[in-house]
Formats: C-alpha cells, sequence, structure tokens
C-alpha cells in the first residue's frame, strides 16, 4: 500500500479524528447554452427547480439548530420562491435562453444590485449565490451543495462552510471538518470550537481527496494523513479518546505544569452565556456590554444597566469581572449616539472616542456599574475601555472610572499605537488586555471580515506576537496584570508561548477552556518562556 | 387607488426577520401590493429582494398601494401598513403574521 501523504493546514483547537472523507458538493458549473425548443418545458424545469429549492430551504430552517439560523433559512426559502425572480427568469427563457442559462442570468442580476447597493445589501449578494448555486444543482440534475449524509460516521471536506451550511450540521455524524480555504476566525473554525469538532483549516489540496478515502486528522498540529489503513483509523479513534479524557481530567485554575498560573477566564455577551460554573471558574475576562445598547432607539435605563450589570456579579459568587465599556462605532450605529456615517467606521470614531464624546453615556454606564457593584457584596469589579490608542486617553478613562468608585480599572490594547506605548499607558492603569482580533486587524491593515486575507490575521504572525511580548513585558516591570481575551487566547498552541511572555490570564469562550487548560499543564514555565523566545 | 404611509419601526429595519414577517404576509394577502420608498424602485411588496432592495432602515417612511379598490385590499394595506408599525424585532416568531 502506499503511503499516507500529508497535507497541511491550520489546525483549530486540538483534537484527533480519523474515517472516511465526503467532500460537500462544489458549486455547479454551467455547460455550455443549449438550444431551446420547448419554452413552456423549459419554463417547467425552472420554476420546478426554484420550488425545490425553496421547500428544502423550509425543511432546513425548521431543522435549524438556533433561532437566527432557522430565520436565515427562511429568508432563504422566500428568496428561492420570490416572484419578481421568477418572472426574470421566465422573462430570459421566452428569449430562448435554457433553464440553467436563465437562471444564472436571473440571480445575477439580482447580485449585482445587492452589490452596488453596499452594507447590509452586499452581504446578502454572498447568500444569493448560494441559492442560485443550489438552484442550478437541481435544474442540472446534480446533488445540491449542502451537508452530505452517506449513513455513517465521515470527515467533511469543503472548500469553506457559510451559515447555511453549518445551521444543520450533526455533530453526531461529522467526524472532523477540514475545509480548502478560510482562517482561525472564518466561521467555519467558530462553528468547530463550539461543537468541539477537529477541524484543519485553510488545507490546500483537500478538495482533490476522493469520497471514501480514509484520512487521519490532527488539529492540533493541523495536519490531514490522507490514504492511511484501516488499523490506523481504529488507533487514531482510540488515541483520540485517550486525549479527551486526558483534557477533561485536567481541572481547577489554569497553570503550568510547574504550578505558574495563568488564568483561563470567561468572555461572555450577557448572563445567559455564563452557563453553569464548575469549581474550576476563575472569573470573566471580557464582559461585551453592547447588548444593552444594540438595535434600540432610546439608550437603556440606568437601572436596567445597574439591573443587568449585578446579574452577571451576582452569578459570578464573587469572582472577578472585568467590563468593557460600550464598544460602538458607524458600522452599527446607535440612534441616541447621534453618529454620522463615516467612510471608514474600522478607522473612525469608535469605542473610547465616542464615551469622550458622549461622556453622559459613559458616565451613565460607569455609574451603573458601580451601583450594582455596590449591590452585590464581595463582588470584584474590573473594567475596561475600548480602542484606546495613547497614554493620555488611558487616564482620561481611569479618572473617569475611578471618580465613580470603580477602583479597578484598565484599558483595551487593540491599536498598535498603544502596544508600542504600553509602558506609558501601564502608569495610568490597572491592568492591560489584548484584543488580538482588532490589533491584528489594524497591525496587518487587513479587515476582520476579509475571508481573502486569513492569513495576516492568524495570531501565530510573528508580528501580533512581538506586540503582544512587548505588552506582557512591560506588565511585568511595572508589576500590573496584562491578559488576553481574544480569538488568540482560544487557540491551545499558543498558550505556552503566551504564558512564556508573561501573560498573566486568557479570556475566551468556555468550550475553549479545557483544551487551552490541559495545554497549559503539559509545559513547565521554563519551556514556555523557552518557546516564547524563539517567536 | 388605495394609499397609505408607514413608518418602519423595528429596530433591524425592514431587514432580516421584519422583511421575511412583512413579505409572508403580503404574499398571503391575495391583493397585489406596492411598496414605495423615495428614490428607490417601487417595490412588489411580495418580492423579498424587491422589499430588500428598497434598504428601508428603522425610520424610513414607506407608501403602500395598491391599485384594486376594494375592501379586500384596504384591509390588506391596512394590515401590511400595521407590521410595518411595529416593531418585529421584539415579536415572538409563532405571534407574527
Amino acid at each position: 500500500m502506499t503511503p499516507p501523504i500529508t497535507l497541511r493546514g491550520v489546525g483549530v483547537g486540538g483534537g484527533l479524528a480519523a474515517g472516511p472523507t465526503v467532500r460537500m458538493g462544489r458549486p455547479p458549473e454551467l455547460p455550455s447554452e443549449r438550444p431551446v425548443t420547448d419554452g413552456d418545458a423549459e419554463a417547467a424545469l425552472a420554476a420546478s427547480a426554484l420550488d425545490t429549492v425553496s421547500a428544502d430551504l423550509a425543511g432546513r430552517s425548521l431543522e435549524a439548530n438556533d433561532p437566527t439560523a432557522s430565520a436565515v433559512l427562511d429568508a432563504f426559502s422566500m428568496i428561492a420562491a420570490d416572484p419578481e425572480l421568477r418572472d426574470q427568469v421566465i422573462e430570459l427563457i421566452a428569449q430562448r435562453l435554457d433553464a440553467p442559462h436563465a437562471l444564472y442570468r436571473a440571480f445575477e442580476g439580482y447580485r449585482e444590485m445587492l452589490i452596488g447597493a453596499g452594507g447590509y445589501l452586499a452581504e446578502r449578494a454572498a447568500d444569493l449565490a448560494d441559492i442560485r448555486d443550489r438552484v442550478i444543482a437541481v435544474v442540472l440534475g446534480l446533488p445540491m451543495a449542502g451537508i452530505p449524509d452517506p449513513g455513517h460516521p465521515f470527515v467533511l471536506l469543503a472548500d469553506d462552510l457559510s451559515p447555511a451550511d453549518t445551521a444543520t450540521l450533526d455533530p453526531s455524524k461529522v467526524l472532523a471538518l477540514v475545509t480548502e480555504r478560510g482562517g482561525t476566525t472564518s466561521h467555519t473554525a467558530i462553528l468547530a470550537r463550539s461543537l468541539g469538532l477537529p477541524c484543519v483549516v485553510r488545507c490546500t489540496g483537500i478538495m482533490e481527496v476522493a469520497d471514501g478515502t480514509l484520512v487521519g486528522i490532527d488539529a492540533g498540529g493541523g495536519t490531514v494523513a490522507v490514504g492511511i489503513p484501516e488499523s490506523e483509523v481504529a488507533a487514531i479513534a482510540e488515541r483520540a479518546e485517550a486525549l479527551a479524557a486526558s483534557v477533561k481530567s485536567v481541572s481547577g485554575p489554569g497553570r503550568t505544569a510547574d504550578g505558574h498560573p495563568v488564568a483561563l477566564l470567561h468572555n461572555i455577551g450577557s448572563a445567559d452565556d455564563l452557563g453553569s460554573l464548575d469549581d474550576s471558574f476563575e472569573g470573566v475576562g471580557l464582559f461585551r456590554t453592547e447588548f444593552l445598547f444594540l438595535d434600540r432607539h432610546d439608550r437603556p435605563s440606568f437601572d436596567e444597566q445597574r439591573q443587568a450589570y449585578a446579574a452577571v456579579l451576582k452569578a459570578v459568587d464573587g469572582r472577578k469581572v472585568t467590563v468593557r465599556t460600550l464598544d460602538a462605532g458607524a458600522d452599527k450605529p446607535l440612534p441616541f449616539l447621534d453618529m454620522q456615517p463615516e467612510p471608514n467606521p474600522a478607522l473612525g470614531i469608535r469605542g473610547i472616542r465616542i464615551g469622550m464624546r458622549s461622556v453622559d453615556v459613559l458616565d451613565e454606564q460607569l455609574a451603573a456599574l458601580a451601583a450594582a457593584a455596590g449591590d452585590v457584596p464581595d463582588s470584584d469589579v474590573w473594567v475596561m475601555a475600548p480602542m484606546v490608542a495613547t497614554a493620555a486617553e488611558a487616564r482620561w478613562f481611569v479618572d473617569r472610572a475611578r471618580s465613580h468608585g470603580l477602583t479597578r480599572a484598565g484599558v483595551m490594547i487593540e491599536i498598535p499605537a498603544a502596544a508600542l506605548t504600553a509602558h506609558a499607558i501601564l502608569a495610568e492603569v490597572d491592568f492591560l488586555s489584548i484584543g488580538t482580533n482588532d490589533l491584528s486587524q489594524y497591525t496587518f491593515a487587513a479587515d476582520r471580515m476579509q475571508g481573502g486575507l486569513a492569513e495576516l490575521l492568524d495570531p501565530h504572525q510573528p508580528a501580533l506576537l512581538q506586540l503582544v511580548a512587548l505588552c506582557a513585558a512591560a506588565g511585568a516591570v511595572h508589576g500590573k496584570p496584562v491578559g488576553i481575551c481574544g480569538e488568540a487566547a482560544a487557540d491551545p498552541r499558543l498558550a505556552p508561548v503566551f504564558a512564556g511572555m508573561g501573560i498573566t490570564s486568557l479570556s475566551m469562550s468556555a468550550s475553549a477552556i479545557p483544551a487551552v487548560r490541559h495545554e497549559l499543564s503539559r509545559h513547565t514555565r521554563a519551556e514556555c518562556v523557552a518557546m516564547a523566545s524563539s517567536r | 387607488m388605495i394609499q397609505r404611509t408607514a413608518v418602519v419601526a423595528s429596530s433591524s429595519g425592514l431587514h432580516a426577520r421584519p422583511a421575511a414577517i412583512f413579505v409572508k404576509a403580503a404574499s398571503q394577502c391575495g391583493v397585489k401590493v406596492r411598496a414605495l420608498v423615495e428614490g428607490k424602485k417601487p417595490a412588489n411588496a411580495a418580492s423579498m429582494l424587491a422589499v430588500l432592495a428598497l434598504g428601508a432602515g428603522p425610520g424610513t417612511s414607506v407608501t403602500l398601494e395598491s391599485d384594486a379598490d376594494s375592501p379586500e385590499a384596504a384591509e390588506a394595506v391596512e394590515h401590511l401598513a400595521t407590521l410595518l408599525e411595529t416593531n418585529l424585532d421584539e415579536v415572538e416568531p409563532e405571534a407574527a403574521g
């Protein structure tokens, strides 16, 4: 038997898996145009394809795992049944275009219109392409793109996965995910992490692997062994179980093998995200407060805020909660803040800049937070401002927070300027929290939302790690905590590196904590330092 | 012709779920209704794509029109106007439409 070949990509989380592959259908290619002899039959073909896809999407909407996915699929179903679209298709067929091309042309017309409109509508253009591909696959008699169901557990291979695909993904049937494109912040990666599925993204060449090939996935190393023997599959499955048991067996606060602590904290958007807290719970490293402010006309009242903050403080039973003040920008406008549209919202008035211009809104938030802290005995509230660029801004914020009686005030490091002047900033604050998602974006001048720039936004990039090291070193000199709350904190392979740099806490979504805790426990502090200095 | 102007009350505007609820109601009401927003092409209220293309955010004025003059048409236009004037983002999925 020929030896297996190894394909490399970027691993997400950790974990092992092995099994037969199945590729998700690729978007269909249009065959060349054919002459239309029976216009009515052609129109009926097109209409039937639209109906089939609309019904299929409606069915998926009902099966979907969560209400948002369900609503998205419901809207897609309605688009497939859209009467204007249908009229367009019929018109094109009357002009003697065959059904596949008429469908394609009609969808493209709407796609271009949406892209031209920009903003929210432009994002829907990709959805339209997804629906178009389903309809064309049906009219060509090809299997519809979508999660396959071969009747046995399998490793799913795809170009990339869209929200419509992942909404109905059944983790009991899928052993692992491997995609040709994407990155650690792509939709596939986020889904894999939340489902605990071993996953490798940006694995070039994976779509050439024929269905039914036995593969071994190593999400920790980011490799896929293609063409392994049956015996190896069983061995990997055993190792996967042992690894999972080993990860589960490590509990308690985050620490290296020789006991050097690195606190493992939760990122939450509301009290609901806390779930049930076990003995290993150490606190909240990022409490996003936007849920109180977004999607409403008037600002939340002082009492509403106070109650919401107190709910979280009560639930954590004395553990620390790090609250981030309102982080809004022109891309998600808040009517009560009178924000002007901006050409570059990511580079505009956002985060603390809004706080400095609408001081009453910030003051009310800080006052509500202080009141909530007073309402809950033994609470440990830390407050931080987003998008701080200079020591002067940091000083302004901390003074404000302390004037409300909040004793632990810090700032987020998301802007290269702030990372480079970490020493000056640390002189003004009690702690730093590095938001690696935005820090990557601004350091590499790469839009976080741009899938094609995933490689630049990878947290393993040396430039990002150097900025983190700068902040950690400054923290050590000042004797103040420096934590990470961006997606990088959830990467088990980076945890020892960050620990070696002197990072004091890693905050992530709860599901990512066990793998990080496990990885930290496997290295001594000295090993972590060595790993950090080799980056 | 029946005409009624309403202001979009949904927090996310006439997008996503509110649009879906509105379009579904329009396609089931048995009457052809147009939705007009200043500066945009008139939209068939039963067409998801046309309604989305209106790009009607919260606070946008939308005029609903029906060429028919019947009581059914009046009822349909009124029902759709009420949907526009409701914050559909805060309505439970089962209760809407």
